[in-house]
């Protein structure tokens, strides 16, 4: 027989809970988010960026296609936001980062684009569009991120990119 | 985007084509863009500062994507603007280099160049700055697709 741990686990909704508001707040600063309608979808520390279709959103109006520029910023979107969940998830974890203090303040800076390279494989249709983010290296001062962007069907990508982004000083008092 | 420039390009021909692209794109149109030059296989496109397009809320920069969609725009000028460009072209990639952050406020300028051209590609450079054209905040390189018509 286990022993019984000392601390009982925390219940699952009050962690779904604060992880959210943390995914909330990190998205919430960002006014480029909003303008484009961009959302999240988190399973546990997996984030899916979502860009619901809007007619300002094309750049061929003859096909109608998705504007690359939109595109990229949904794709440089989706690196950046799962680049910074992850720097906070183990202190959304430990409860160090708690829903009250999730204002502006209380969240990292967000890393900086040093270049970003993207990949246009087809037409962006005019549907809603998905994108996930995998961070290959993430060290103390650069990470690099690529992004997978698909529509209907996911293993037919419509755009692809790879990042490099300086991170954040961290806090040397933690 | 396809249009139907006669072979040679007058001076107002392009800046027909340049016009006629940015009213055709509801994305460039919804970030503001206006078109300020257009040559042989160059063009110069400019975004006002929007706080909508901010991407960072420490800084107030302006989000890289807003960047990359002026950088993608202008681009695909400069290939229409070509001497025996195509009728129509897509971006196939685009590389961008943010070398250092647009001040908060300013508007944004870019300046891409078809440097060359094949039967299907193009190959375009860019450069992107706030106020002077010597100091760019960004610089990008892409190949784009050469849609001719009867293949």
């Amino acid at each position: 027989m286990r022993k019984a741990p000392r601390t009982s686990p925390e219940p699952v909704a009050q962690i779904k809970e604060r992880r959210d508001a943390a995914l909330a707040a990190l998205i919430a600063q960002v006014p480029m988010i909003a303008f484009m309608g961009i959302r999240f979808d988190r399973r546990g520390d997996e984030l899916t960026a979502v860009l619901p279709f809007a007619d300002k959103l094309i750049g061929n109006p003859a096909l109608p296609a998705l504007h690359g520029g939109a595109t990229a910023t949904f794709l440089e979107t989706a690196a950046i936001i799962e680049l910074s969940f992850q720097m906070i998830w183990a202190d959304v974890e430990s409860g160090a980062l708690a829903p009250a203090g999730m204002s502006m303040q209380g969240l990292p800076t967000l890393p900086k684009t040093i270049d970003f390279t993207v990949d246009y494989l087809r037409p962006g249709l005019p549907r809603d569009a998905y994108a996930r983010a995998r961070v290959n290296r993430s060290g103390r001062r650069y990470a690099s991120v690529h992004v997978e962007a698909w529509q209907d069907h996911r293993d037919r990508l419509f755009a692809q990119a790879t990042a490099h982004f300086l991170m954040p000083p961290q806090n040397a008092a933690e | 985007m396809t249009i139907s420039p006669p072979p040679t390009l007058s001076e107002e021909d392009r800046l027909r084509i340049g016009r006629q692209l940015m009213s055709a794109l509801p994305f460039s149109r919804a970030l503001g863009m206006t078109i300020e030059e257009m040559g042989e296989g160059l063009a110069v496109i400019s975004m006002p500062f929007n706080k909508a397009l901010i991407g960072d809320p420490e800084t107030g920069v302006i989000h890289g994507g807003a960047v990359s969609a002026l950088m993608d725009t202008c681009g695909g000028a400069a290939v229409l603007a070509a001497e025996n460009g195509p009728t129509g072209t897509a971006t196939l990639d685009l590389r961008i280099d943010y070398m250092r952050p647009a001040e908060p406020g300013q508007r944004i300028t870019a300046r891409a160049v078809c440097y060359h051209m094949t039967r299907s590609v193009a190959f375009v450079r860019a450069e992107a700055w706030d106020s002077d054209p010597e100091r760019p905040v960004a610089a990008a390189t892409g190949a784009f697709t050469a849609d001719r018509a009867g293949r």
